[in-house]
C-alpha cells in the first residue's frame, strides 16, 4: 500500500482550516447512531472521549486502572507549551511550530505541527474554562515559563503538576458526559485485540481485569490513546502499567509502526540506586531553568560536592553551548551527561550521576522563590533519595522517558487500518526525531479535543457502515487467539519470572538501543533478542489462573509483546545510518560530536509493515516534504 | 534490613480473608515498600505460590493507585507520602509490618490489597465539573483570577483521589475528596456559575453509594499524602446548607 498522509495542499496557515472545511458532516440527528471506541484515558484518550460524545456519539472508553483518572498523564510535572505570546517576547504561532520542526530535528511533518501550534491557543483557553488552575501573576493573568530549550516564555503550568490538572480537567469533561450517559465507561479493561471487519477497525476484543473474562466491544470506529513505550527499556519515567500492547497488537493487524527506534532519554532523572530498582522518576525539566548542571573537573575529585571549590567545577553544558546553557534540548543534554560519566567524572555511587546545583538560584532569588516553583519537586527527591536538595545540589541521570515513534497515521490520525485513529504518544506524528519540553500534552490534547472531532466524523460521513456485531466469526475468532495465547503463558511453568526476562531486555535495549547506537551494538541486539523471545516462551512462569485478578499475567503478556517490538526498534535504527536527534548513531556525528543528519538519503519517516513474528518487516518510506523551513544543522551553541 | 510482613490476603470479593505472614530478609533500607512487595513477589513466584495482589501504578506519588493500611495507616506513617514513596528506612530493623486494604463498604476488596474504588468516579460524574463544551471558551485571560484563589484552588485541586481519607475515617467518610473538588472548582469564577448544583447533587450521589458522613475526628486531615486541609469541609457544609436552603425556597 502506498502511504497517502492526505496532508492538504495550500499554504501552510490555511491546511487545518482547508482540510475541515472540505470534511463531509453527520447530521447532527445522526450522530447518535455511531459508536465510537476510545482506548485509553491520558490527556488524549479523555479529551477525545468527551469532545466526541459532546458532538453526539456514543463513546466507549476503556483504560487499565481502576480509574480513568489515573492515566499517567497525571505524572507529567513541567507544563504545556501555546503560541499565545502573553509575555508579549515575540512568540508566534509560526515561531512555536519552527522551534518544534528543529527540536524534532527536522523529521516530523510540516503540515501536522502548524495544525498543533495553532490548535495550541486555543487548548489553553479551553483548559482554564474548565477550572484548571494554571500558575496566576498578582493581577489574576496567567504566567508562562520558558521551558526545555526555548528562548520564549510560552509554558503554562501547574505547580509542578500541569499533567495532573490537565488530565482533570479532561477526566471531569468526560465524567461529566458518562453522567450524560454519552459516554459509557469500562476501566480495569485491557485491550488484547482489535477486530477487522471488510478491512475496517470495527471493534475490540478487552481482558476484564477484575474477572479475568473476556470481552467483546463493536463500533463504527476505534481510537486508540494507549500511550508510550518506554517500558520497553524496563527502567523508564512511565507508570509500571504503560505498554505497547495495544498499538503493537494493532500493528500486527495491520497498522503500520513509524520510527519506532525515535525514544527520548530525558537527561534529569534520579539516579538507579539498586537491583530491585522497578522504575525511575523523573525530575522536571524545569529545574534546568534555575538549576546549573556541573561535576568535577577532576575524576579523581571524590569531595562533597560543597567542599569542591567553583574553579574545580566543570559547568559543561555552560562552556559548550554558551547560548542556550543548561537549557539545550534534551538529547544534548543527556548525551552530555554521559560522555561526562563515561569520561569518570560522574558523581554519586554509581559514578552514573551528574550535579543539578541550586545553589546559586537560592542565592539570587532567596528560598522562597525556589519553593513556589519547584517545592513538589524537591520533595518528592528528598523523599526517594533522603537528601535534601535545598543543601545538596541534585544529582541526576538521563533516563528513557518518551517515545516520538509509534503507530503511523495520516493527517487525519488514522493509522494505516481505515477506521483505526490514533492519538497522543501512542502515534509518530508531531514530534520527529526528539520531543521538545512541555509539547507532548499540548499534542495529547489538541488530538482528542480539536482533531479527532472533525476528523471521525469526516470518516463517518464518507462511508458506509454496514451493522456489525460481536456475534460475527471475526470476533469469535480474535478471542479465541487471544484465549489461546494466555493459556500459552500460563502453562509454560518454566524457573524464571516475567521481571527477569523483562529486566534483561531492558538492560540489553539500554546499552544497544538507547542514548547512542552503533552498527556491530545493534546488530549484536537483533541476534539477542529472539534469543530472549524464545527462552521466554520456554522458561518463564506466570502464577495464577486465567479466570481471576491476576497481575502477573497482565505483566506477562506485555513483556511478550515488547520482546516483539524491541526488534523493530532494533531493525530501524540499523536501517537509519544517520543520527538524528533521540537517535545518536556513532557513525554519523559532527566534528564537535553533535547528531549529523543525512538529509538526501534520510528524510523520510519509516513506518514497518508487519509480516509475521519472525519474518522480516517491510518498510515503507513517507518523504518529509519542507516547504517552510530550510533544513540546518541544529545549533544550541 | 529483614522484616516480618502481616498481609491480608483475599481470593475475591467473595472469599473471607485473613493475614498471613510473610519473610522479607536481606534488603536494603533504600528499598522503597513497593520494591520491597516485588522482591516479596518474585519469591513467591518461584515457589510456585500465588504473589500478593497490590495497586500501583506510577510510583511517584501522584496518580493514587497504590494506597493501602500499613500498621492501621493509611499510606503508612510518614506524613504527607503515599505508599510508593515510601521507603524501607522508616521501619526499624525486625519490624512486623501489617499490610491490609482500605476497609470501606463503598470500596469493596478486589483481592488481597486491591480495592474497588470506582464510587469515586461515581460522585465526580454527579457534579465534578465545570460544563463547557469544547470550542466554546473565551480567551482564557479574559476571566482574571486573583493569585490568592487560584493558588488555594490548586491546593484543593492537589488531590490524587486514593482513598486514604475514606481508609481513615471512622465513619468511612469520604468528604475531605469531595470537598477538595467543590473547593476547587468554586473557587474560581468560572464554577459559579453551577455551584449550588454540583454541591447538591454530589453529596447526594455520597450518601446513595455508601459512605458515611463526617463528625469532625479531623484524621484525613492527617493522613492525606497530598495535605489537604479539612476547611473544605467547612466550606462544603455551608455551601450544602445553603444551596438545600435556597431549593426550598424555589
Ligand atoms: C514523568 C513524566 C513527566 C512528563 N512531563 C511532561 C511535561 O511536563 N510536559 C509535556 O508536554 N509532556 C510531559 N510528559 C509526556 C506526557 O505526559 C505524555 O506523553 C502524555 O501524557 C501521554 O498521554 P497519552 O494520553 O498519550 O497516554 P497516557 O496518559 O499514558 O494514557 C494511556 C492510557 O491508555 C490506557 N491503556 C494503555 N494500554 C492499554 C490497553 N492495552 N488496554 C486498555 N487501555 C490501555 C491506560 O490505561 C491509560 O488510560 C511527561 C511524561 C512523564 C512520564
Ligand atoms: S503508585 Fe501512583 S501514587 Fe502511588
Amino acid at each position: 500500500m502506498a502511504l497517502d498522509a492526505r496532508i492538504p495542499s495550500g499554504p501552510l496557515d490555511q491546511k487545518w482550516d482547508r482540510c475541515r472545511s472540505e470534511l463531509k458532516l453527520v447530521n447532527p440527528a445522526n450522530k447518535r447512531k455511531y459508536t465510537v471506541i476510545c482506548v485509553g484515558t491520558g490527556l488524549a484518550g479523555a479529551s477525545a472521549s468527551a469532545s466526541l460524545a459532546e458532538l453526539g456519539y456514543n463513546v466507549l472508553t476503556f483504560c487499565l486502572q481502576d480509574s480513568p483518572r489515573r492515566a499517567h498523564s497525571i505524572a507529567a510535572q513541567g507544563g504545556i507549551n501555546a503560541a499565545k505570546n502573553y509575555a508579549n517576547d515575540g512568540d508566534s504561532i509560526f515561531r512555536l511550530f519552527y522551534d518544534t520542526v528543529k527540536g524534532g530535528d527536522y523529521r516530523s511533518r510540516e503540515g501536522n505541527v502548524f495544525r498543533l501550534a495553532q490548535l495550541s491557543v486555543n487548548i489553553i483557553d479551553h483548559c482554564a474554562a474548565q477550572g484548571v488552575p494554571f500558575a496566576r501573576d498578582y493581577g489574576g493573568t496567567l504566567v508562562t515559563r520558558s521551558f526545555g530549550g526555548a528562548q520564549v516564555s510560552r509554558t503554562f503550568y501547574a505547580r509542578g503538576q500541569t499533567g495532573q490538572q490537565l488530565l482533570l480537567g479532561a477526566y471531569s469533561a468526560m465524567m461529566r458526559q458518562v453522567h450524560e450517559g454519552r459516554v459509557k465507561l469500562f476501566p480495569r479493561r485491557e485491550m488484547l485485540d482489535i477486530v477487522l471487519v471488510d478491512g475496517r477497525a470495527r471493534g475490540i476484543i478487552v481482558r476484564n481485569l477484575i474477572t479475568g473474562q473476556l470481552e467483546s466491544y463493536s463500533a463504527d470506529a476505534v481510537v486508540l490513546a494507549t500511550g508510550g513505550y518506554s517500558n520497553v527499556f524496563y527502567l523508564s519515567t512511565n507508570a509500571m502499567s504503560s505498554n505497547a500492547s495495544a498499538i503493537w497488537r494493532a500493528h500486527k493487524r495491520g497498522a503500520y509502526f513509524a520510527n519506532p527506534c525515535f525514544t527520548q532519554i530525558h537527561p534529569t532523572c534520579i539516579p538507579v540506586s539498586g537491583h530491585c530498582q522497578s522504575k525511575l522518576t523523573l525530575m522536571s525539566e524545569s529545574l534546568r531553568n534555575d538549576g546549573r548542571v556541573w561535576v568535577p573537573k577532576d575524576p579523581a575529585d571524590k569531595r562533597e560536592p560543597s567542599q569542591i571549590p567553583e574553579d574545580k567545577r566543570c559547568y559543561y553544558l555552560e562552556e559548550k553551548y554558551p547560548s542556550f546553557g543548561n537549557l539545550v534540548p534534551r538529547d544534548v543534554a543527556s548525551r552530555n551527561a554521559k560522555e561526562q560519566c563515561d569520561a569518570g567524572r560522574g558523581v554519586g555511587g554509581s559514578g552514573f550521576a551528574v550535579y543539578l546545583d541550586f545553589r546559586d538560584a537560592i542565592a539570587r532569588n532567596g528560598v522562597e522563590n525556589i519553593e513556589d516553583n519547584y517545592g513538589n519537586l524537591f520533595q518528592m527527591y528528598e523523599r526517594i533519595t533522603a537528601e535534601d536538595p535545598y543543601n545538596v545540589p541534585m544529582r541526576i541521570y538521563p533516563a528513557p522517558h518518551y517515545t516520538m515513534g509509534g503507530l503511523w497515521v495520516d493527517y487525519h490520525l488514522m493509522s494505516a487500518v481505515p477506521g483505526l485513529f490514533v492519538l497522543g504518544e501512542a502515534n509518530f506524528s508531531d514530534h520527529g526525531a526528539n520531543r521538545l519540553g512541555a509539547s507532548a500534552l499540548m499534542q495529547g490534547l489538541a488530538d482528542g479535543y480539536f482533531v479527532i472531532p472533525y476528523t471521525v466524523g469526516g470518516y463517518f460521513a464518507g462511508n458506509e457502515f454496514g451493522k456489525v456485531d460481536t456475534s460475527l466469526s471475526a470476533f469469535k475468532g480474535a478471542a479465541a487467539e487471544a484465549e489461546e495465547k494466555t493459556s500459552r503463558l500460563l502453562a509454560i511453568n518454566g524457573k524464571r519470572t516475567v521481571a527477569d526476562f523483562h529486566r534483561e531486555l531492558g538492560m540489553l535495549m539500554w546499552d544497544y538501543c538507547g542514548m547512542s547506537r552503533d552498527e556491530a551494538g545493534l546488530r549484536l541486539a537483533l541476534r539477542k533478542i529472539p534469543e530472549i523471545r524464545e527462552e521466554f516462551w520456554k522458561n518463564v512462569t506466570v502464577a495464577g489462573a486465567p479466570g481471576e485478578f491476576n497481575q502477573n499475567l497482565e505483566r506477562a503478556g506485555r513483556v511478550a509483546d515488547f520482546l516483539e517490538l524491541a526488534e523493530l526498534m532494533v531493525r530501524d535504527a540499523l536501517h537509519r545510518k544517520e543520527s538524528c536527534g533521540g537517535h545518536f548513531r556513532v557513525e554519523s556525528q559532527t566534528e564537535e560530536g553533535e547528531a549529523l543528519r543525512d538529509d538526501e538519503n534520510y528524510s523520510y519517516a519509516a513506518a514497518w509493515e508487519y509480516t509475521g513474528v519472525d519474518s522480516e518487516p517491510v518498510p515503507h518510506k513517507e518523504t518529509l516534504q519542507f516547504e517552510n523551513i530550510k533544513l540546518a544543522q541544529r545549533s544550541y551553541k | 534490613m529483614n522484616f516480618v510482613l502481616m498481609v491480608w490476603r483475599q481470593r475475591n470479593a467473595k472469599s473471607k480473608g485473613r493475614f498471613v505472614p510473610h519473610l522479607v530478609t536481606d534488603i536494603s533500607a533504600d528499598t522503597s515498600f513497593m520494591e520491597m512487595l516485588d522482591v516479596v513477589n518474585e519469591g513467591l513466584i518461584l515457589e510456585g505460590e500465588e504473589p500478593i495482589a497490590f495497586d500501583n501504578d506510577c510510583r511517584e506519588g501522584i496518580c493514587g493507585t497504590c494506597c493501602m493500611v500499613i500498621n492501621g495507616r493509611a499510606h503508612g506513617s510518614q506524613h504527607g507520602t503515599t505508599v510508593c514513596q515510601l521507603h524501607m528506612r522508616a521501619f526499624r530493623e525486625n519490624d512486623v509490618i501489617t499490610i491490609e486494604p482500605i476497609r470501606a463498604k463503598a470500596f469493596p476488596v478486589v483481592k488481597d490489597l486491591v480495592v474497588d474504588r470506582s464510587a469515586f468516579d461515581k460522585v465526580i460524574a454527579a457534579g465534578g465539573y465545570i460544563s463547557v463544551d469544547t470550542g466554546s471558551a473565551p480567551d482564557a485571560n479574559a476571566v482574571p483570577i486573583p493569585k490568592d484563589d487560584a493558588d488555594l484552588a490548586m491546593d484543593a485541586a492537589a488531590c490524587i483521589g486514593c482513598g486514604a481519607c475514606v481508609a481513615t475515617c471512622k465513619n468511612a467518610s469520604p468528604m475531605l475528596f469531595l470537598s477538595a473538588k467543590l473547593a476547587h472548582l468554586s473557587l474560581l469564577p468560572q464554577g459559579k456559575a453551577e455551584w449550588r448544583t454540583r454541591v447538591l447533587n454530589m453529596v447526594r450521589e455520597m450518601d446513595k453509594l455508601g459512605f458515611g458522613a463526617c463528625t469532625n475526628e479531623r484524621e484525613c486531615e492527617i493522613q492525606c499524602p497530598k495535605e489537604v486541609k479539612v476547611h473544605n469541609i467547612g466550606r462544603m457544609n455551608r455551601q450544602f446548607l445553603l444551596a438545600s436552603l435556597l431549593e426550598r425556597i424555589r
